[in-house]
């Protein structure tokens, strides 16, 4: 319990007419919050025989612990990888930004860069915890240099790396300090990984792969947990040589763990019948991240980014002028419902947990975030019209740390018939799938993206997915 | 004796939350006079409990003033132990009401000293001023809280250890496993119920059949300790049509034809949201035989 004393005399705010993701299920529960932490109401009515100090009315929407983005790349014009001086605004920029997305927790991830951004970005990105001001910071996600020539998807070629000269030093040359360091997103065919996945475990980092079957088996034996966005930049499925989807059903996994993966659900880098599958077949894995780039929410049109022009339209950013894609800029919030449209079988809770609780899982953080568990961070609770916030939205924003955000009634709806998906036909060429290619906007993307902030705004103003707030 | 009968669960449960409600509405509670209420756990009032809450939650029926008395506790369970009575009362009532903590009174099934825990108890019960309607069920062996075949009928507060009868029905609540069940309790006397102003048990289901013949024609007897009621100035008995199946038909039939008297005891339903016509009523005093 923090502040001892302190906490003890905090006043205690309880939560009423509200649905909480609790044990793995939606119940009609109160929650009850003080000192920043989820408070058990039976331990306080029976020993300290209190009741509580402030209630509010949630009005019947659920509330969920808050989201954690394992890996965002920037937004709202901030690229973590850029090597300027002004990277730790930009981080709190984007962490605050984020708050309306639902988000809580994120790790801001670099791709691979050079030496020199390395030792000049991390030292600026300090893990920090999360409140009113934005979204904590859980540590950096390093994505590259020491992933595969043939696998590198859009990391630049000429900056990748192996560590086969000296392992672990060479790590450590690399990115310098590991300080701030939470995940490690390394290619496990290059030699010696063994030796550096285990050297980076032991630090507690988490090691996530982008391999082949065999190779990938022998790192999760090794000690790494992670699978980057499943299905993106790897080698497609085969049945005689499943690839490193095949982990997700592995026999050779030490017993008792899992592995997790990340999924990009914003109805662009995954069809939805993949999302299903791969769903299907290891639900407790699944970790919806946004693998969001510069471009997550600035409005429709035409924006400069570094030395790009991006051009956005609705869920989808372009290369200006062109065809190709230039990333995810669903918000998780977004990334969320499409997810529950998309694998229609699957509850809310899975839905919800994906983006909570199976992050914090993840990082061995699901103690204290990602859950609405007693002891669990709390902040100062959901609250009406937070920043960013319409107050017609039947949604209560989240500026607190790590815990929930909430969801209007209408997520536990039937899927709309209106297919979700407007997959067409293949598109050679490009590495994030076959399906790429203009097409109209989804129904239930959001007349709201596009407005600044956009958040958990689909149910209203729009068609809305799943039946009517 | 009033021995009300209902034909289902439901409809008993209901009549005994109204008749509490009238009961605690009539009394005019305040903050200096509480109403004190005796309650007890178990699968027969959940029912009960559940239109209570219904009620306050209509804003009909406040618990702000009212003072609760737990009949009994397992000795040695954790508090926090989800078959312990805290958790029951909490899980079932406590959390949906707008009762105060510290107006609610549970037995101690881990303190240090488990008879002064009881005497503390005693003591507590006096200084509310005695309990003004006391809330019960029955086993299937005709016991009233944790008091055994055998229990004296003007014991007090004290430790009571469970009858197999008991343990073998409380294991369906550990898993099955009897090694897992508490076999010891605190447990308020047959006394200490009886020195309570009104007295209401609860009794359905036909597997508590026989235990009401016992109870109510067969005569006073420590085997049966509900039998003490029948010495009490006012008990009411409220079952449902499967309760009463051991019982003669000629006891049935004459109490069913009171129903039209007793159901006045519960209509006009009050409520706290007519406080004015409340005050008149003051006068008017339940039916008693």
């Amino acid at each position: 319990m923090r502040g001892g004393q302190g906490a003890v005399r905090a006043p205690v705010l309880q939560f009423t007419n509200c649905r909480i993701l609790r044990g793995r299920a939606l119940l009609w529960e109160d929650l009850w919050v003080r000192g920043g932490r989820i408070l058990d109401p039976e331990k306080l009515f029976f020993e300290e025989r209190r009741v509580a100090d402030e209630q509010r009315d949630c009005g019947g929407c659920i509330l969920a612990p808050g989201f954690i983005d394992v890996q965002i790349n920037g937004g709202f014009g901030v690229d973590f990888s850029q090597a300027t001086e002004g990277v730790g605004s930009g981080v709190a920029l984007v962490a605050r930004r984020i708050l309306s997305h639902g988000v809580t927790s994120f790790c801001p991830t670099l791709v691979t860069s050079p030496p020199e951004v390395y030792h000049k970005v991390l030292p600026q990105i300090p893990v920090k915890s999360g409140g009113p001001h934005g979204a904590g910071v859980l540590g950096v996600h390093l994505e590259g240099p020491f992933i595969s020539r043939e696998k590198r998807g859009a990391h630049p070629e000429a900056h990748l790396r192996s560590f086969e000269a000296n392992a672990f030093h060479d790590v450590l040359d690399t990115y310098g300090s590991l300080d701030n360091v939470r995940i490690v997103t390394l290619a496990p065919e290059l030699g010696r990984s063994h030796e550096v996945i285990q050297a980076l475990t032991a630090r507690g980092i988490c090691v996530s792969l982008v391999a082949d079957l065999q190779a990938a088996e022998e790192a999760v034996q090794s000690g790494a947990t992670f699978i980057t966005h499943l299905f993106n930049a790897m080698l497609p499925f085969h049945h005689r040589d499943p690839g490193i989807v095949g982990l997700l059903t592995s026999d050779r996994l030490p017993r008792g763990r899992h592995i997790f993966y990340g999924m990009i659900a914003d109805g662009m880098h995954t069809n939805p019948a993949a999302l299903r599958i791969a769903h299907r077949a290891h639900p407790q894995g699944l970790v919806l991240v946004t693998d969001a780039v510069p471009a997550l929410g600035l409005g429709n049109g035409r924006h400069t980014l570094g030395q790009q022009e991006v051009e956005v339209d609705g869920l989808t950013a372009y290369v200006a002028g062109t065809q190709t894609l230039s990333g995810s800029i669903a918000p998780m919030d977004v990334c969320v419902r499409h997810f529950l449209q998309a694998t229609a079988g699957c509850s809310v809770e899975s839905a919800l947990e994906a983006a909570s609780l199976h992050p914090a899982q993840l990082l061995g953080l699901e103690k204290r975030k990602g859950t609405l568990d007693f002891g669990a961070d709390a902040g100062q609770g959901p609250t009406q019209g937070g920043p960013g916030q319409p107050e017609d939205a039947g949604v209560l924003g989240v500026p607190g740390q790590t815990s929930w955000c909430s969801m209007t009634p209408s997520m536990s709806g039937p899927p709309t018939s209106q297919a979700s998906w407007c997959g067409r036909r293949r598109r050679p060429g490009s590495d994030r799938g076959p399906w790429l290619e203009r097409t109209p906007s989804p129904s239930w993307t959001l007349s709201g993206l596009g407005r600044r902030g956009a958040g958990l705004r689909g149910a209203s103003g729009s068609p809305a997915p799943g039946g009517q707030p | 004796m009033k021995l009300i009968i209902l034909d289902h669960y439901s409809q008993a449960s209901e009549w005994a939350a109204k008749y509490i409600r009238n009961r605690i509405i009539q009394f005019n509670p305040g903050p200096d006079k509480y109403f004190t209420l005796g309650l007890p756990t178990g699968s027969t009032p959940l029912g009960c409990y559940k239109k209570l809450i219904e009620y306050y939650k209509n804003g009909d029926l406040s618990f702000k003033y009212v003072k609760t008395f737990n009949m009994d506790e397992y000795v040695g369970l954790p508090r926090d132990h989800p078959e312990s009575y805290h958790s029951f009362m909490w899980n079932n009532f406590f959390k949906h009401i707008d009762i105060h903590p510290e107006n609610t009174h549970i037995l101690d099934g881990n303190a240090a000293d488990l008879q002064a825990e009881c005497d503390a108890f005693e003591e507590k019960i006096k200084a509310a001023g005695g309990i003004e309607l006391f809330v019960g069920g029955i086993g299937p062996d005709g016991h009233i809280a944790f008091n055994e075949p055998g229990s004296s009928l003007v014991s007090r507060t004290r430790v009571k250890t469970l009858a197999m009868d008991t343990i073998l029905a409380n294991a369906r609540f550990f898993d099955g496993d009897l090694a897992k069940v508490p076999t010891m309790a605190l447990t308020v006397g047959v006394g200490t119920v009886m020195d309570a102003r009104e007295v209401m048990i609860l009794i359905t289901g036909a597997h508590k059949a026989f235990a009401l013949y016992k109870a109510i024609e067969e005569g006073v007897n420590h085997m049966w300790t509900v039998s003490a009621f029948q010495q009490h100035p006012c008990t009411v008995f409220v079952c449902d049509e499967d309760a009463t199946l051991e019982l003669k038909v000629k006891t049935v039939k004459y109490f069913k034809g009171l129903m039209l008297v007793h159901n006045k005891l519960v209509d006009p339903l009050y409520s706290i949201k007519e406080k004015e016509t409340e005050k008149s009523q003051s006068s008017k005093k339940p039916y008693s035989d």
